[in-house]
């Protein structure tokens, strides 16, 4: 049976592209950056171009560019860096509720362990923060604002511009989380207007182990690891040749397919929506209808849980994601979902599906095919009714 | 369905149990035993209780008829809600309970958590006590059976 993978939010393949570009940085190209010798020079240069190459991307100067060991480190050093650099000016910082846990506990240890004062912000049923009210809590000794610029669980898109003009004005420092958003949303720092942003090389077909940060000259941070001096002093570490120019691939690649990737990513989710929605009953779509990233569909399957659909999906060769708490570590439902004013019981019923560039229409063909029975039996089996 | 993975242990996924199930509990989770299939039946049992809440992320339900001769539970059914240890290990209960021309209603009491997940083959540990809650089930079914049949005596209060 052939498998169909739907998770393309928690990771993706690497592009063969991209593969063959690092092939030789692994074997025969391995120098350390930093020697002074022949190899170390090669490898520096490598390192350099790719730099340049995602700084021109981002349209970004190519030392705003620093390349980390993940999104989560990226997001750490966004978040701790900055805090902690402006400790002596203000100690509020600004996020959402539907944040990625990176962020979230982050925010939450600078909370309980270095004395900072952390605003989550409201999302409405869509997911989506309030400007309103992001106006409303910036004060004084706000340093720092960070939001998703999509949502790995629901795929909802905020207002990166119309949020990054409330930080200008008030002269609060901003960072993204793009990770989820690289595919296929803007990545022009200027046109967007962030001062951070966070880019994750797993989530676009580049190697995992691969993060970067870009950081507006000016901004004032402090590192997270030291050591060496690597990344202008920002990220100790002898740097992952072959990651960073994967990702510098990998980048480039996605700018170039970007808008076509979009269409076709789009018009298959709505055909998986759709028809999940027409072929089954009782199944609610989760974030928000329009603004959303064209790979997500995030569906509740009233009076089923998750993990037990999971099951049954895996076992027809189909890998999707779920929200219930049955497959969290701490055992708790989608924090995303909750904050989104769902019942824990529909939170307890969701499938991601994310799609990719192997996606294909057969394979949503195939989920609206085979997904009722499956419903149909665990509701069988379920002392809720839902009608 | 093609190629199979193995489980690969650590030291502290033997410790904590992994995520990943046994092919006795998926047996029992694709082909679930003793369900209850015809939801207006349940007039025609002889004791019904059930246990959890869907905010915890599992519920059973279970309906018993007993044989008043020889005090044994001759039919077990069940509904439940919850993710694929939660239906397995019900489903595995009522199978101990009527296996062999049924279980005294006795020893049927007797039976702990820990009985049904051996016989499952092993849980994932994170999953013992959220999702094996069908002795919990059974007993309040019993001791509705006992309300039923004014065998007060038999209902041990303060039991959970």
């Amino acid at each position: 049976m052939e498998r169909i993978y739907m998770d393309y939010a928690a990771t993706t393949y690497v592009d063969p592209e991209v593969k063959k570009e690092i092939d030789s940085y692994f074997t025969e190209r391995f120098g350390n950056p930093g020697s002074f010798n022949y190899f170390g020079l090669e490898a520096k240069n490598a390192v350099n171009d790719a730099r340049n190459r995602i700084a021109k991307i981002l349209n970004a100067d190519s030392d705003e560019v620093i390349f980390t060991g993940s999104g989560t480190e990226s997001i750490n050093l966004a978040i701790k860096g900055v805090a902690r650099a402006l400790k002596t000016k203000g100690n509020h910082i600004i996020t959402q509720k539907t944040e990625h846990h990176a962020v979230i506990d982050t925010c939450k240890y600078l909370e309980s362990n270095e004395g900072f004062e952390v605003t989550y912000l409201n999302v409405d049923k869509y997911g989506l923060i309030n400007l309103d009210e992001l106006k409303k809590v910036i004060n004084k000794r706000t340093i720092l604002i960070s939001i998703m610029h999509a949502n790995n669980e629901i795929g909802t898109v905020q207002p990166i511009k119309e949020i990054v003009k409330i930080a200008k004005k008030n002269n609060v420092i901003f960072h993204t989380d793009a990770c989820q958003a690289a595919g296929y949303l803007e990545l022009d720092v200027k046109r967007l207007g962030v001062d951070m942003m966070t880019i994750n090389g797993s989530k676009l077909y580049a190697p995992k182990g691969i993060g970067l940060l870009y950081l507006k000259k000016g901004v004032p941070i402090e590192p997270i690891l030291h050591g060496g001096g690597q990344e202008f002093g920002l990220r100790s570490g002898t740097e992952n040749v072959p990651g960073i120019i994967g990702l510098a691939k990998a980048i480039e690649i996605s700018e170039r397919i970007k808008k076509t990737e979009c269409k076709r990513l789009s018009k298959l989710r709505d055909m998986l929506i759709n028809g999940l929605q027409g072929k089954i009953k009782n199944v609610m779509l989760n974030g928000h209808t329009k603004t959303r990233l064209p790979n997500n569909a995030n569906l509740s399957f009233l009076g089923v849980e998750g993990e037990s659909l999971l099951l049954h999906l895996n076992e027809e060769g189909i890998c999707a994601a779920t929200g219930s708490a049955c497959t969290s570590r701490n055992l708790e439902a989608s924090h995303v979902l909750l904050a989104t004013g769902l019942k824990t019981e529909a939170a307890h019923g969701s499938i991601r599906f994310t799609l990719g560039r192997k996606t294909k229409e057969e394979d949503i063909k195939k989920v609206i095919r085979v997904m009722p029975k499956m419903v149909e039996t665990l509701r069988m089996l379920s002392p809720i009714h839902v009608d | 369905m093609g190629q199979k993975l193995k489980v690969v242990e650590t030291e502290k996924t033997k410790e904590d149990g992994n995520w990943f199930y046994s092919d006795v509990v998926k047996d029992h989770f694709f082909n679930p035993r003793n369900f209850l299939k015809d939801k207006n039946a349940v007039k025609d049992y002889d004791g019904y209780g059930d246990v959890g809440n869907v905010l915890c992320g599992d519920r059973m339900d279970m309906w018993i008829k007993v044989d008043k001769k020889t005090d044994k539970i001759i039919e077990c059914k069940w509904l439940t809600w919850g993710c694929a240890s939660a239906i397995a290990s019900t489903s595995m209960l009522s199978e101990m309970i009527t296996e062999n021309s049924g279980m005294k209603i006795d020893d049927s009491l007797k039976i702990k958590p820990i009985d049904i997940i051996k016989r499952l083959g092993n849980l994932p540990k994170i999953k013992y006590h959220c999702s094996v809650l069908g002795d919990q089930a059974l007993r309040t079914a019993i001791y509705d059976y006992f309300k039923r049949s004014k065998q007060h005596n038999r209902i041990k209060e303060g039991v959970q």
